[in-house]
C-alpha cells in the first residue's frame, strides 16, 4: 500500500458561534496516498473547499485529526503550520498575483520563502517553470499586462517552482483554455509520477475528471462517493 | 534601484515595488512626509533662532559668574540688582574682579522713518576683561560722552550706515531726546526682543536712561581668580548672598537657564514646541494612512504569501521597508525646501535661522522613527489577511 500523504480521521468542522454555529464537515475519514491526483467534487457548500483548507493548514482543526505529510495539524503550533505550508503548493481560483511584481518575480516568491539557494539559480528555475507553461515571452510582464489565463499559469508556476510535496488546488483550470488546462493537469500528473508529488484538487471541470486517480464527492459535509476511475 | 535593494535586503524589495507601482500614491505620500518635515524644520529653525538670539548677547561679555535679581528672567529680560551685592561678592574668596552691567531697550528712528529697537549694554569702559576680545580694544573710546558701538547686523539698518562705520565714519542718530554717535561696530544680530544691540559706557547709558541708578545695575559680572573653579566660587556666593533676592549662576548655567526659560515658559517657545508636535503628528497620520491603505489594498496578496509559508517577520519587513522608503524620500525634499525657506527667513527677519547638521540628523532620525511607528500601527491590519479566505 502506498504511503499516505494525508490522513483524515473523524473530522468535524464548524463555522460561527452560539446559535449561528453551523457544521460544515461531518465525521470525515479518508486517506490520500502520495503521488496521486485526487479530485474533490461536490455542489457549492458541500464542504470540499473547507476540507482543502484544513488539509492545507489554513484553518485550525477543531475536532478530529488531520495528519498532512506526517504533521499532525490538531493543536499544532503556528511555526509548525508555517513549516508545513512551505512544503505545499497552493493554486487558487483567483490567481492572487502581486500586481507590482513581474511574472518571474511572482514565481520567485515561491522560492524565496525557503530562504536558501543562489539567486541566479532561483531565477533560472523560475524562468524554466514559466517556459514549461508557455510564458517564456511574458517573464517580465506585470500581471496587469497578462490575460486571465496567463495570470493563472503564472500562479501555477509559483506553486510548482519549489517542487512541493503536495499541491492543493482550487479550480486551477477555470480560467484556462482547454489546451492550457490540459498542460497544467498533465504537469501535475507527471510530478506525481516523477517526484511523488500529491495533488488534491477541487474542480468541476469535466475535462480533468478522466485524468484523476481518485474522485471523492462530498455533499452536505459528508463523503458520498469515493471512486478510482 | 530594484537590483540595489534586492542586494541589500537579500530578497525582492516588495515594499519599494509596491510603493513605486502606484506613482500617484507614492507622490502623495512623499509630499505628505516632506510637508511634515518642512513643518518640523521651520518650527525647530525658529526655535533655534529664539534660543540663538536669546544667548547671542552673551557673546559681548566675558564673565565666569553672573549675579542677577531673582525677579529677572534672562540676561536681557532682567530686573535690577542692588549694587551692594557686587561689594559683598568681592569679599567672597575666589572672586577676583567684578563689573556692573546695565541693560535697557533704546528705540530710535532711522532716516527713512523705520523704527528700530536696540538693546543697549552699559559697561565700565575701564574693565576690558569683561567684554569680548572683539570690542575690548575700542572700549576706551566709549569714554567719550554719548559714543556707542553699533551692531552692524541690526535689522533694518541701512547698508550705507554700516559701510560708513566700517570705514571709521561716525554715524550720529537721535534717541530719547539726545544724540548718540556710533564710532564703531560689533556683530550680534537681532532677536525677538530687539532689532540689534548697542554697547556704550555706563555713564552714557545712565544719561539716556535717567530713571536708572548707578547703584542698581541689571547684573553684576564676576571673574574668579586664576586656577579657581567658577562652580566652587558660585557655591560660596550662594551661601554668602541672600537666596531670596539674588540669583548666582555661572555663565554656562545662565545661558542654559535662558534657553530653558524661552523654550518652556515663554508663549513663543511653547507655541513653536507645539508646532513641532503638530508636524510630527501630521507626518504620523499621513504615513499611517498611506501604509494602512496599502496593506488593505494588498490583503489578498499578503494572504497568499501567508498560505505559501511566509511568516509575520516577512510582512513586518515589507511595511517597515515602505516606512523607510517614505522617510528617506520625504526627508530629502523637506530638507531642501527648508534650506530655501531658512535663507528667506534670514533675509526678511535677520534672525539667526540656520540649518545645523545636528538638527538635520535629529529630524531625519525622528522621521524614520515616526514612519516606523506608523508602519508598526499599520501592521495591525495584517491580521485581516486570512489565507483561508482565498479559497
Amino acid at each position: 500500500m502506498a504511503e499516505a500523504a494525508v490522513e483524515v480521521r473523524e473530522l468535524n468542522h464548524f463555522f460561527g458561534t452560539g446559535e449561528a454555529r453551523k457544521q460544515a464537515i461531518f465525521d470525515i475519514n479518508m486517506t490520500i496516498e502520495r503521488g496521486g491526483l485526487t479530485i474533490l467534487m461536490g455542489p457549492s457548500g458541500s464542504g470540499k473547499t473547507t476540507l482543502l483548507t484544513l488539509i492545507g493548514a489554513l484553518r485550525d482543526v477543531q475536532e478530529g485529526s488531520v495528519v498532512a505529510l506526517g504533521q499532525e495539524l490538531q493543536g499544532a503550533a503556528e511555526a509548525e503550520l508555517v513549516a508545513l505550508r512551505r512544503r505545499l503548493g497552493f493554486i487558487f481560483q483567483a490567481h492572487n498575483l502581486h500586481e507590482s511584481l513581474t511574472a518571474i518575480e511572482n514565481v520567485l516568491m515561491g522560492l524565496e520563502v525557503h530562504g536558501t539557494g543562489n539567486r541566479s539559480v532561483q531565477r533560472k528555475a523560475a524562468a524554466h517553470m514559466l517556459d514549461l507553461l508557455g510564458l517564456s515571452d511574458r517573464r517580465s510582464y506585470l500581471p496587469g499586462n497578462l490575460s486571465g489565463g496567463q495570470k493563472q499559469r503564472v500562479a501555477v508556476a509559483r506553486a510548482l517552482v519549489s517542487n512541493p510535496e503536495m499541491v492543493l488546488a482550487d479550480e486551477p483550470t477555470a480560467a484556462l483554455d482547454k489546451a492550457s488546462g490540459h498542460t497544467v493537469v498533465k504537469m501535475l500528473k507527471s510530478l506525481g509520477v516523477l517526484r511523488g508529488t500529491t495533488t488534491v484538487m477541487v474542480t468541476h471541470d469535466p475535462r480533468i475528471l478522466e485524468m484523476a486517480d481518485r474522485i471523492v464527492t462530498l455533499e452536505d459535509g459528508r463523503i458520498v462517493s469515493d471512486t478510482r476511475p | 534601484m530594484n537590483r540595489l535593494l534586492t542586494f541589500l535586503f537579500g530578497r525582492l524589495p516588495i515594499g519599494w515595488l509596491q510603493l513605486s507601482h502606484n506613482k500617484a500614491r507614492l507622490f502623495a505620500a512623499v509630499s505628505g512626509v516632506a510637508f511634515a518635515n518642512l513643518l518640523v524644520f521651520m518650527q525647530l529653525g525658529i526655535m533655534g533662532a529664539l534660543n540663538g538670539s536669546t544667548v547671542a548677547p552673551y557673546s559681548l561679555i566675558q564673565a565666569d559668574i553672573i549675579l542677577s535679581s531673582k525677579e529677572g528672567n534672562t540676561l536681557t529680560d532682567s530686573e535690577n540688582i542692588a549694587g551692594v551685592r557686587m561689594f559683598q561678592a568681592l569679599g567672597v574668596p575666589g572672586v577676583a574682579e567684578a563689573m556692573p552691567l546695565f541693560i535697557g531697550t533704546l528705540p530710535f528712528t532711522l532716516d527713512d522713518g523705520t523704527s528700530v529697537s536696540l538693546l543697549a549694554f552699559g559697561v565700565d569702559t575701564t574693565q576690558t576683561r569683561f567684554v569680548s576680545p572683539g570690542i575690548a580694544p575700542v572700549l576706551g573710546r566709549l569714554t567719550i560722552e554719548n559714543t556707542v558701538l553699533l551692531d552692524r547686523d541690526t535689522r533694518g539698518m541701512p547698508a550705507s550706515v554700516v559701510e560708513g562705520l566700517v570705514k571709521a565714519e561716525p554715524y550720529s542718530f537721535e534717541a530719547r531726546g539726545g544724540t548718540l554717535t556710533a564710532i564703531g561696530t560689533m556683530e550680534v544680530g537681532g532677536g525677538f526682543l530687539a532689532d540689534g544691540m548697542l554697547v556704550t559706557s555706563d555713564q552714557t547709558f545712565l544719561r539716556f536712561f535717567p530713571t536708572r541708578s548707578s547703584g542698581a545695575p541689571n547684573h553684576v559680572l564676576l571673574q574668579v581668580g586664576d586656577g579657581v573653579s567658577a562652580d566652587t566660587v558660585a557655591d560660596r556666593l550662594r551661601i554668602a548672598l541672600p537666596a531670596d533676592s539674588v540669583r548666582v549662576q555661572t555663565t554656562p548655567e545662565a545661558q542654559q537657564a535662558d534657553r530653558a526659560f524661552m523654550s518652556t515658559e515663554r508663549p513663543t517657545g511653547i507655541i513653536f514646541g507645539f508646532g513641532v508636535f503638530m508636524g510630527i503628528l501630521v507626518g504620523l497620520v499621513i504615513v499611517y494612512q498611506v501604509l494602512s491603505t496599502d496593506v488593505a489594498d494588498h490583503l489578498r496578496e499578503y494572504a497568499t504569501f501567508k498560505a505559501m509559508g511566509y511568516g509575520q517577520s516577512f510582512f513586518l519587513g515589507i511595511i517597515f521597508e515602505e516606512a523607510v522608503v517614505l522617510a528617506i524620500f520625504g526627508f530629502v525634499p523637506g530638507f531642501l525646501i527648508s534650506m530655501g525657506l531658512y535663507a528667506g527667513l534670514v533675509t526678511v527677519t535677520g534672525l539667526p535661522v540656520t540649518m545645523e547638521a545636528g538638527r538635520a540628523a535629529l529630524v531625519f532620525a525622528g522621521t524614520l522613527a515616526a514612519c516606523t511607528l506608523s508602519g508598526a500601527i499599520a501592521t495591525r491590519r495584517l491580521a485581516n489577511a486570512d489565507p483561508a479566505d482565498l479559497f
